[in-house]
């Protein structure tokens, strides 16, 4: 036994030895990653490499290499620029705002767990995960067509609240509304599927239990059914806070238009607008790469405190 | 509070043992009937009243697409029954050859996309899935991080541009042929296989290669079904790539095209020919598109629908 032990050890738990006993065992499954290995560094880590034109004022004739280093340039220029506080704000505030309703999809699991009918249930489940196989195109095309002057939304609004009969995203202040509305309707339901999953995951016992305890429905709800979604929420809820700076901003950039660039411009929309339309490449990737460093920030300390507070969290 | 809420009840159960059970069933439906069924009903009205507002607005698309452009016009909210009838809309959206073409396009990219990203996350998942592997640990670190920190639009634009693929079809497939979430998902399936299948296959003298398809693939095919349901929806539902590299009009897909119909109300395509009433039709046809646009989807959705669940349930397996 010994001797075996010492013909390993001998010279042969070497790092060279290793590596080649690795390659050896599995140049096979090297080479089929080979492509895959390829494709992140090309187009994750390419873009990443690509952000250094932040610091530079980058000409596409002349390249990434013979681009002039101008250091902090155009961030500057971006903190002290008068849209800055105007896109922060926007960010922030539909951010915030779709982080009221983070509790709805759990709210609406739990409702439909509590269904007697299991048939109803099923039709209210079929029901409303239907928006989200309707392409994001379309529901804002929809949203669009419906709160125009004329569209059925702005005349049952104007008929039930007497607002003025004029399209309802021509104004500044009902940006808002009408986008968190649209992502609700949208994911209501299609997020309620990961609570509901994990309702089923709950062990039958503890019902069984609270109920001899004398636990009634409601009780029930909050002190057994409520802490064992708890991880599910803890997950999803970092994955959101991940998303703040990066607001659905495809949904803003079909809804929004130039009037309303006042409360609808957020930070993706304004790198897309100087970037691609108008060209100016290093200013809008230093925006971009603020939005990211931030982003990255925030889902690290929230998986922080997660990990502190609930003992758990993404890793 | 808890802790003495419980305790307190038990003893009260316990004092209470004597009581025969079918007088406690008893007891307890007399105490459901309470607030529970009021709780209850109430829970069916919020629901329904749910159902109601995802449904009513696509009744409502459904009904005035088949309306009489000039009744719809002087029509006011939501529609349940069409207003007059009318096939205009859809002949005029018949005239349009950008819907076609974008159909046409969006098919391309739905089929050979889903299958290379299907291929590519079927080997990198396998690959990560097996033990012993001395690299893994590093690969799963380089796929792991791009999920939380990327480059950016900007970025991401210039090296799609450098590759040589702007305004190509592939622009829309290649770049974002692999998620990083579906391949976990992929690699948390093949690694709950039994290593003893593999290794006898191993002893058999199989190769990873012939492994992987004849006996890993089979092994997972569930995972597979979801995922590729996965792919092929965000192939469909994309857009903004498009917009970003395409420039021809022939290569728009499908929702590039929409998205001129929908959000930037150019209609001029199919109202040409359309005559006097062009004004009153642009909405009614607008209706028509989603329609033909959405009804394809829609229409398999509830043979799929499970399978969708399905895969939302594997995700949320923390892996």
């Amino acid at each position: 036994m010994n001797k075996v032990v010492k013909a390993v050890t001998d010279g042969r738990g070497t790092i060279t030895y290793r590596i080649k006993l690795d390659l050896k065992r599995n140049w096979q499954l090297y080479l089929m990653i080979l492509p895959i290995i390829m494709y992140y560094l090309i187009f994750k880590y390419g873009p990443m490499f690509g952000l250094s034109i932040a610091f530079m004022d980058y000409k596409p004739a002349r390249g990434i290499l013979g681009s002039h280093f101008v250091g902090f340039k155009h961030f500057e220029n971006f903190f002290t620029n008068y849209y800055f506080f105007r896109l922060l704000k926007n960010t922030l505030k539909i951010s915030f705002c779709l982080l009221i309703t983070f509790p709805c999809p759990i709210i609406l699991a739990l409702l439909l767990n509590e269904l007697k009918s299991a048939a109803f249930s099923k039709v209210a489940q079929t029901i409303t995960y239907i928006p989200h196989f309707i392409s994001t195109v379309v529901v804002c095309g929809l949203v669009i067509t419906l709160t125009s002057s004329s569209g059925g939304i702005t005349s049952i609004l104007h008929i039930l609240f007497g607002i003025e009969k004029k399209s309802l995203l021509n104004t500044a202040g009902n940006f808002l509304p009408v986008y968190v509305f649209t992502e609700l309707w949208q994911t209501l339901g299609w997020n309620s599927i990961i609570y509901l999953s994990a309702l089923t995951g709950i062990d039958q016992q503890l019902y069984d239990a609270a109920k001899v305890d004398g636990a009634g429905r409601f009780q029930r709800m909050l002190h057994v059914t409520l802490p064992g979604l708890t991880p599910t929420i803890v997950i999803m809820f970092i994955l959101k806070i991940g998303k703040i700076f990066n607001v659905g901003y495809e949904r803003v950039m079909l809804l929004y238009n130039p009037a309303i660039y006042e409360t609808s411009d957020v930070i993706n929309t304004y790198v897309y607008r100087m970037g691609l339309i108008s060209g100016k490449y290093s200013y809008s990737a230093a925006v971009g790469l603020f939005n990211c460093v931030v982003s990255f920030a925030l889902v690290m300390l929230t998986n922080k405190i997660s990990n502190k507070v609930n003992g758990s969290g993404l890793w | 509070m808890m802790k003495a809420h419980t305790t307190d009840t038990s003893n009260i159960e316990f004092s209470m043992l004597e009581r025969s059970k079918t007088k406690k069933t008893a007891t307890k439906k007399l105490k459901c009937s309470v607030g529970s069924r009021i709780f209850d009903v109430f829970n069916v009205i919020l629901i329904s009243f749910m159902m109601l507002c995802v449904l009513l607005p696509l009744i409502h698309v459904v009904a005035a697409s088949f309306s009489d452009p000039v009744k719809y016009a002087a029509h006011e909210g939501l529609l349940i029954f069409p207003e007059g009838f009318s096939t205009k809309a859809y002949e005029a959206v018949a005239r349009n050859k950008n819907i076609i073409t974008g159909y046409m396009n969006t098919i391309f990219i739905v089929v050979f996309g889903t299958t290379l990203s299907m291929i590519l996350t079927i080997i990198a998942g396998y690959v990560l899935s097996r033990r012993n592997v001395g690299l893994n640990r590093f690969f799963t670190i380089l796929l792991v991080f791009s999920m939380y920190f990327d480059g950016g639009m900007i970025p991401f634009y210039l090296v799609v541009k450098g590759v040589g693929l702007n305004n190509s079809i592939w622009s829309l497939i290649i770049p974002t042929a692999v998620n990083t979430y579906n391949l976990v998902i992929m690699r948390t399936a093949m690694s709950s296989v039994p290593e003893s299948l593999i290794e006898s296959a191993q002893m058999d003298g199989a190769k990873h290669w012939t492994i992987l398809w004849k006996i890993m693939v089979p092994l997972v095919k569930p995972t597979i079904a979801v995922l590729v349901l996965f792919y092929a929806v965000s192939n469909w539902n994309s857009w903004f790539n498009a917009m970003l590299f395409i420039r021809d009009r022939a290569g728009y897909p499908l929702q590039l095209v929409l998205r001129e119909i929908l959000i930037q109300n150019d209609m001029s395509m199919m109202t040409a020919g359309a005559g006097g009433d062009e004004f009153m039709l642009s909405e009614t046809i607008q209706y028509a598109t989603i329609v033909v646009a959405t009804l394809p989807i829609l229409a398999i959705y509830p043979f799929i629908q499970r399978y969708f669940v399905k895969g939302v349930m594997i995700g949320a397996v923390k892996g």
